[in-house]
């Protein structure tokens, strides 16, 4: 039983890890805060629903298909709206990305409805294979943890070696020195939403895949997320994914014992993480200076 | 043009006679609206006094004391939660009870504005997001609080129920009266409230908090104070908005409730009560009347039944009142961070400085 639940957690946990990592991959760059961060998961794994049920196209297709839908929805999002605000405050940004928010959810319900849909995925959550003996895992865990492992490695090696990586990181540093080196950062900033899109929205599909698919289903997952992001602090990317595998692990254990309780956890979390160490476990604090 | 000779001058309530004179005018159409209005309409009206009551207190919080809340729905919540419940279990009279409600809101203020001395910006806003969420599932949990199928408001009684001095009051427009009448008390609370020694300490945290500190404004005192204040606002609100719909279910207080509550803010116009109130008035007309029948708009109506049918679906038209809202709200920052009010101060420059 302490294995399962352990399993679990972490499995959950990582796909909160990932989509933390989604969350603080844009906050890492532009000191933005994503509130539609979910609801371009959502609209993504629609497009995904679409793909297969309606027009009928197998999943091969329709996955490359959302992964490029879920760049080009993030670039349009960075391009039409936060772009032309000139020198936003935090308020106004924050007022931004929930217009987005409401935007994207207004436009699934109105395509999709509200009723709850099954999403049909490539894995399952209840077949199950046996990797060691002695432990069988379901197709989901497996995918959440090779994917999370993947998108890990593939990021460790983009912000360390590639030259849009490090334009990125020299973006998050400095951004008017980072103009005055060449670095056109408004494509730098357009690409990052695309590639934070991108990974909430496999991330996205995970979920879909265990729960259901309505306009309204990613708004849990994404207060999870951003729990695990703060919890591992938002500006290292590792810490984030540790992060998500904490609180999935705290979050399932406590589901065990008082199932009701369940779904606030992560707040409570949330709330003491925020006031005891602002900054999250794995980050330096910094302070701020006149 | 503005300028101010001495300090009575600042702090008195009316600017001149002519604003004297608007307002009395203003106030007594309020208080006819009754004889001119249908009265399917006057039960709009009320909502829109409740958010009004809401955006003021909120405007405190958020124009005046710059800092972030996406939990104002929870406080709406305690207020509604709070006033039913004690009027229904205690038997109080309705004006103890919604003032102790709206005081339980003011303390669950005062907490969140702990961990907010050390946050700022995103924090911030998750964290009050996590408070009010907090109290959705409480509230959805509890079986005192009618759990998920929601309760029914009690008569609303200012008296003392089931005795000789009970006066209930029933009916959209009798309840109209009694919210007007706090709706316009609270309204020049706030008004005067920011003329104090406290208001002055919030706008100087707003424009920024290390040189208010060095001014020796207590950061801990007045940002906890503004969090308490914006509550209660909320909480009074609240018990009012229970009475108006006299049903609600713990969803009603869900996230998009909070996010509407601070469009109505910023729409109206960050740092200005005549601007949180114009904000309150258009958005809850927008969502409870506009969009809510958008169908049957003139021109607009027809194209989007057209629309509906040829990509989208029709019966999930309902939901074209988050699409019109969330691009008010980019819209709004994009080209008019100010708000209404910016729009109206500078209608008022442009004829004040006429033909120049």
């Amino acid at each position: 039983m302490f294995e399962m639940l352990l399993i679990e957690g972490l499995a959950i946990g990582a796909c909160y890890g990932l989509f933390g990592v989604a969350v603080a991959i844009i906050y890492k760059t532009s000191d933005v805060v994503n509130f539609a961060q979910g609801e371009m998961g959502m609209m993504s794994t629609f497009v995904a629903y679409q793909i297969m049920t309606v027009y009928g196209w197998p999943f091969y297709i329709a996955f490359p298909a959302t992964l490029i839908f879920a760049i080009v929805l993030g670039m349009a999002i960075e391009f039409c709206f936060l772009r032309p605000a000139k020198e936003p405050t935090v308020l106004g940004l924050l007022i931004l990305t929930l217009g987005a928010e409401m935007l994207l959810m207004g436009l699934a319900g109105w395509k999709w409805g509200a009723e709850q849909k099954d999403f049909p995925f490539l894995l399952s959550v209840y077949d199950t294979i046996e990797i060691f003996p002695g432990l069988a895992l379901n197709e989901w865990t497996i995918g959440v943890f090779v994917l999370t492992t993947v998108v890990m490695v593939l990021l460790f090696l983009f912000f360390r070696y590639s030259k849009l990586g490090i334009a990125m990181r020299a973006t998050q540093q400095n951004e008017n020195a980072a103009k005055i080196m060449g670095i056109k950062v408004e494509r730098v900033f357009s690409i990052t939403w695309g590639m934070s899109s991108l990974i909430g929205a496999l991330a996205a599909m995970f979920f879909a895949a265990r729960s259901v698919l309505d306009p309204n289903f990613m708004m849990e997952p994404f207060m999870r997320a951003f729990a695990a992001a703060v919890l591992g602090g938002l500006t290292s990317i590792p810490g984030v994914v540790i992060g998500g595998l904490i609180l999935g692990i705290i979050e399932n254990f406590f589901g065990y014992a008082w199932p009701e309780w369940k779904p606030i956890v992560a707040f409570v979390v949330i709330i003491l993480i925020i006031t005891i160490r602002p900054s999250g476990l794995f980050t330096k604090h910094y302070v701020k200076k006149v | 043009m503005d300028m101010k000779r001495d300090y009575y001058e600042d702090i008195e309530l009316f600017k001149s006679g002519t604003v004297l004179v608007w307002t009395i005018i203003f106030l007594l159409f309020l208080f006819t609206l009754p004889l001119y209005l249908p009265s399917y309409n006057i039960y709009l009206v009320n909502i829109i006094l409740v958010n009004v009551i809401l955006a003021v207190g909120l405007n405190v919080l958020v124009g005046y004391t710059g800092q972030i809340s996406l939990g104002h729905a929870g406080f709406f919540a305690v207020g509604a939660y709070g006033t039913s419940l004690i009027m229904m279990h205690l038997h109080f009279p309705f004006p103890a009870a919604i003032i102790i409600a709206a005081l339980i809101a003011a303390f669950l203020g005062f907490i969140i504005g702990l961990p907010a001395l050390s946050l700022e910006g995103p924090y911030l806003a998750i964290a009050t997001l996590g408070f009010g969420l907090t109290i959705m599932h409480i509230i959805g949990r509890w079986e005192i609080f009618g759990g998920r199928m929601g309760i029914t408001a009690p008569p609303l009684d200012l008296g003392i129920p089931n005795s000789s001095l009970s006066f209930v009051i029933k009916g959209d427009v009798q309840i109209y009266y009694l919210i007007l009448i706090i709706t316009v008390l609270l309204v020049i609370g706030a008004r005067n409230l920011m003329k104090t020694r406290v208001g002055r300490a919030f706008m100087s945290i707003r424009d920024d908090d290390i040189a208010a500190e060095v001014m020796g404004v207590n950061l801990t005192i007045f940002k906890t104070m503004s969090f308490a204040v914006s509550a209660f606002y909320a909480g009074i609100a609240g018990g009012l908005y229970g009475f108006v719909v006299s049903f609600f279910d713990p969803f009603s207080f869900n996230l998009i409730l909070s996010i509407i509550f601070l469009v109505m803010v910023v729409v109206g116009g960050l740092g200005s009560v005549l601007g949180a109130i114009m904000g309150a008035i258009l958005i809850t007309y927008l969502q409870y009347d506009l969009l809510k029948n958008v169908e049957n708009l003139p021109y607009l109506g027809g194209l989007l039944v057209t629309i509906s049918k040829k990509w989208f679906t029709v019966i999930g038209l309902a939901n074209f009142a988050g699409i019109a809202l969330g691009l008010i709200m980019i819209a709004i920052v994009i080209f008019e961070p100010l708000g209404m009010f910016g729009i109206w101060i500078r209608i008022k420059k442009y004829w004040k400085t006429w033909p120049f």
